[in-house]
């Protein structure tokens, strides 16, 4: 069970074209040595499945502003200008989702549901190609699971296992994303001796991740 | 008084001791600066908490942001949580409130709110769900922009939500969207009724008497 593996490493797993989901809302949770290699190591034609793309130079703004990404699947591009003008110069692909919608979305992928009944979108253009399904006279949208190649995790703590404690808003789609990829990579702020995290604390359990990115130690 | 701080100050009368809130970006943060003194207010940011404070300045801690992405800190008492339950909170219906900006809200009470075709594409973020699901559902915007009004008879942009708005609260008036209608509850200080029939595009119902906003 060897999970550690150097940044590059795990950064050089990924292909030109995987599908990516990435922890954070507007850049807060966000892996971001993980994110910095993606860009070095010059990965192109990703689909991005995330929140949203942060702000130009922060977070998933750097993969946008390196021309990594080929399609973006998030609620929110509003704060990336960058974004938005590969969007409409076509260069990027971007599918809007309501925020609650893309967390159900992962949520199911993980959960093994064929996907989830939401009211949310109904009557607008969220609802176009949708089926929709009537629960006791009420109408909702079938909203579909989404999977993932890998999941590039930010936590608060991770043991040598892979059990993962996150802190306050770095949380958000991140237990989310865990569940919902092939392979699962994490980078944590801190490497802690198995037991030290109580098991009540752990809201990804180690069974789930892959691989935790080692810390460097660097001189000069 | 400026137009955004009444509107604020407006909205904030609404919210009742005890209620769960969520702010929208914008104008609507404004609206915590204003919660009538002995009434405790739980606001729930959707990346993941409740109880927390406005934004601060100085040591932040890198973890804990707004929607927005501003620093802020956890009061005593907050919850922090994922975006699976922060959603949950918002469309299970455990939201007493929800207030958002708006870009138009048509004559049956629909809000559009999340883009303007060909110009602007932000993404819809949590305003879908948010009107989906909260309990009461307050759109706090201008009255009218570019010289043209926002309450119309039948919104050109895209959607929201289909459900209906609880309260649309301007610069120049109170409104309750009703089944029969847009109903003229209060208007704004020194604001006629004329002035705001005036200026919004579609019917109002108008009572006898209409009171100024208590503010």
């Amino acid at each position: 069970m060897k999970k550690l593996i150097s940044l590059a490493d795990a950064v050089a797993l990924i292909p030109d074209g995987a599908v990516l989901m990435v922890g954070g809302f507007m850049g807060v949770g966000t892996p971001p040595n993980l994110i910095d290699e993606l860009v070095n190591q010059g990965k192109r034609g990703l689909t991005v499945i995330a929140n949203d793309t942060a702000l130009p130079g922060v977070g998933i703004g750097k993969l946008i502003a390196a021309k990594a990404v080929a399609r973006v699947i998030a609620s929110h591009i509003g704060l990336n200008p960058e974004t938005q003008r590969q969007m409409i110069a076509g260069e990027t692909e971007v599918e809007l989702v309501p925020q609650g919608t893309l967390a159900e979305r992962v949520r199911a992928a993980g959960f093994g549901l064929g996907g989830v009944l939401t009211p949310t979108g109904v009557g607008t253009v969220v609802e176009e190609g949708k089926r929709t399904v009537e629960v006791d006279g009420k109408t909702f949208l079938l909203e579909k699971p989404l999977k993932a190649d890998f999941a590039l995790i930010n936590a608060k703590r991770a043991d040598y296992y892979g059990n993962l404690e996150y802190a306050l808003t770095a949380r958000n789609f991140n237990p989310l994303m865990a569940m919902a990829a092939e392979t699962v990579i994490v980078e944590a702020e801190d490497i802690v001796p198995v037991g030290v995290i109580p098991p009540d604390a752990v809201a990804t359990p180690n069974v789930l991740v892959d691989y935790i990115v080692a810390k460097e130690r660097r001189h000069g | 008084m400026d137009e955004k701080t009444l509107i604020a100050k407006r909205v904030a009368l609404e919210l009742a001791d005890g209620n769960l809130v969520n702010l929208g970006i914008g104008l609507p943060t404004l609206v915590a600066r204003y919660i009538p003194a002995g009434r405790h207010v739980f606001f729930q940011s959707e990346n993941g908490i409740i109880g927390m404070s406005g934004p601060i300045a100085g040591a932040a801690n890198p973890d804990l942001t707004d929607a927005g992405g501003n620093p802020i800190s956890a009061l005593p008492g907050a919850a922090s949580f994922d975006s699976a339950m922060s959603f949950g909170l918002i469309r299970g219906g455990h939201l007493d409130i929800t207030v958002l900006g708006g870009l138009q809200v048509d004559e049956e009470g629909r809000l559009a709110n999340w883009m303007v075709p060909g110009k602007m594409v932000p993404g819809m973020g949590g305003a879908m769900d948010l009107v989906s699901g909260a309990k009461r559902v307050i759109v706090a915007m201008q009255h009218v922009a570019k010289g043209e009004s926002k309450i119309v008879k039948r919104c050109a942009l895209p959607l929201t939500s289909v459900r209906r708005v609880d309260l649309v609260v301007t610069d120049l008036a109170v409104i309750e969207p009703t089944d029969k209608g847009l109903l003229l509850k209060e208007t704004a200080p020194g604001v006629t009724v004329e002035q705001v029939m005036a200026a919004t595009a579609c019917e109002l119902i108008v009572p006898a008497s209409v009171p100024e906003m208590a503010l």
